[in-house]
């Protein structure tokens, strides 16, 4: 069971690997993101923090959302989301390995930009640690529960729109608690609280998520 | 037991059922919807607050309980339809999605109708406004997501499994009255011990929830007598019935 989520993980890096460029195109739309809303103000230093949290947290919500495609999409095309199934493995290990291997290609790589896009907003120091924190934390969630939207809708034609259009709302409590915690962090406060449901979330989409995709790719395959 | 559930739950058999159901049910909606209303608008003394403007309650509260008693009917009866393969309870989540849309359309109209003399704007950024309108969108994600899928076995398996997640929420819902501490009035209603609501506005509120309720009760029972018409225009049972008129 170990080693098919290893293996899975390890094919999906690879496969990623060999093309690279689109691997990088979540990030660049992550970046071009907020350096438009400095661009479509007035950027004194006081606006752009004001916003920041909030800009920071909701591009990452849509690089993620943009990227979600690629969990299932190709294998879907070319038949080996079928084989996946039928393979004696629990659906839920191997769902759970290509999240994973999603997450560490989109999530992992916008929690390393964020920094840099912290400075581009003028944020304190300490509120771009908590930045990494609650995108560390937050990034996986989005990963989960936007596998669920996926696989629901990866044999619908056109099914970009309806994607955004069923997992956004599902996104909103994850983006309440990052910005928050941002927000929190900037003037000062603690925010265990806010980073600890983060973590909650996690844990609970960790291991509902893959539950519930599981059965949504049942379904989808059934059609 | 289980062949009692299957036959009652055939759409054929339920076609037939629901027809003295549906003629009960509306008129007892409409009946106590009146005498709720006339209690509410007439009878129920003015607020030393609000003025008359907190009237608008007996219509706000109901649509906003119903908003979340239909999204529960719908993912459960989303489960039932998934686990138990029973079509009658796919068509009855279905036939809810709108209904429940609109309840939450009306309660975040109503809501912002209040908040105009309240607040002095028409929308305010408050907890419960916000997850009523999550609600709203989760609805028409629902929706969205039944229409996109053109075979209707599993369509009704996808979006019923989406109200299920969606089911998260929620909770989420509930306890942003606690979480965020806003503009909008706390819960007056559960606290029955102490109520801080005078009982000649509770009373008018409760007969408009169960007016509500069965209003909804009415028109789901309608919307999923069209759905099973149109689900099985092919079977038999359609047939023998339009060659009959």
């Amino acid at each position: 069971m170990l080693k098919a989520f290893y293996h899975l993980l390890v094919r999906d890096l690879r496969l990623a690997m060999r093309n690279r460029h689109e691997l990088i195109n979540p990030l660049i739309f992550f970046v071009l993101v907020v350096s438009l809303f400095p661009l479509a103000i007035t950027p004194t230093p006081d606006a752009l923090q004001a916003m920041a949290p909030g800009v920071i947290w909701v591009s990452a919500l849509l690089a993620v959302l943009l990227s979600l495609d690629r969990i299932f999409k190709l294998d879907y095309e070319d038949g080996s989301l079928d084989q996946l199934m039928l393979s004696p493995n629990p659906l839920m290990i191997l769902v759970l390995a290509k999240v994973f291997a999603h997450w560490l290609l989109t999530g992992l790589p916008l929690v390393i930009i964020a920094p840099l896009l912290g400075m581009f907003m003028s944020l304190p120091a300490e509120a771009i640690t908590v930045l990494i924190y609650s995108l560390l934390l937050g990034t996986p969630v989005l990963s989960l529960v936007g596998a669920i939207g996926v696989s629901l809708t990866v044999a619908v034609n056109r099914g970009g729109v309806l994607l955004s259009l069923i997992i956004l709302p599902l996104y909103i409590p994850i983006l309440i608690f990052g910005a928050n915690a941002v927000d929190v962090a900037m003037h000062g406060s603690s925010v265990k609280g806010q980073l600890l449901f983060l973590g909650a979330m996690l844990a609970l989409s960790l291991s509902l998520a893959p539950l519930a995709t599981a059965v949504a790719l049942r379904i989808t395959a059934a059609r | 037991m289980w062949n009692w559930i299957q036959r009652f739950s055939s759409p054929k058999h339920f076609y037939s059922m629901s027809v003295p159901l549906i003629k009960w049910l509306s008129i007892s909606a409409l009946l106590i919807g009146l005498y709720g209303l006339y209690l509410g608008l007439f009878v129920a003394p003015t607020d030393y607050q609000q003025g008359e403007s907190y009237r608008i309650i007996f219509i706000h509260v109901p649509a906003a309980w119903m908003s979340l008693f239909v999204y529960m009917v719908m993912a459960i009866s989303s489960g039932i339809g998934i686990i138990w393969q029973i079509r009658l309870a796919d068509m009855v989540a279905a036939a809810s999605a709108p209904i429940g849309a609109s309840f939450a359309f009306l309660a975040l109209v109503t809501g912002s109708l209040w908040g105009k003399p309240m607040w002095g704007a028409y929308w305010v950024w408050d907890a419960r406004l916000t997850s009523e309108l999550i609600l709203l969108f989760l609805y028409l994600g629902y929706m969205a997501l039944q229409s996109a899928i053109d075979d209707q076995r599993s369509a009704d398996k996808a979006s019923g499994l989406l109200a299920i997640v969606g089911v998260v929420n929620i909770p989420i819902i509930h306890y942003s009255v606690e979480w965020w501490n806003t503009l909008h009035q706390g819960a007056t209603v559960t606290k029955f011990d102490t109520p801080s609501m005078h009982i000649d506005m509770l009373i008018p509120l409760l007969l408009m929830a169960l007016a509500f309720k069965l209003f909804y009760a009415t028109i789901v029972l309608m919307r999923t007598r069209n759905e099973a018409l149109y689900r099985d225009r092919n079977r038999r049972w359609v047939r023998e019935l339009v060659e009959k008129l």
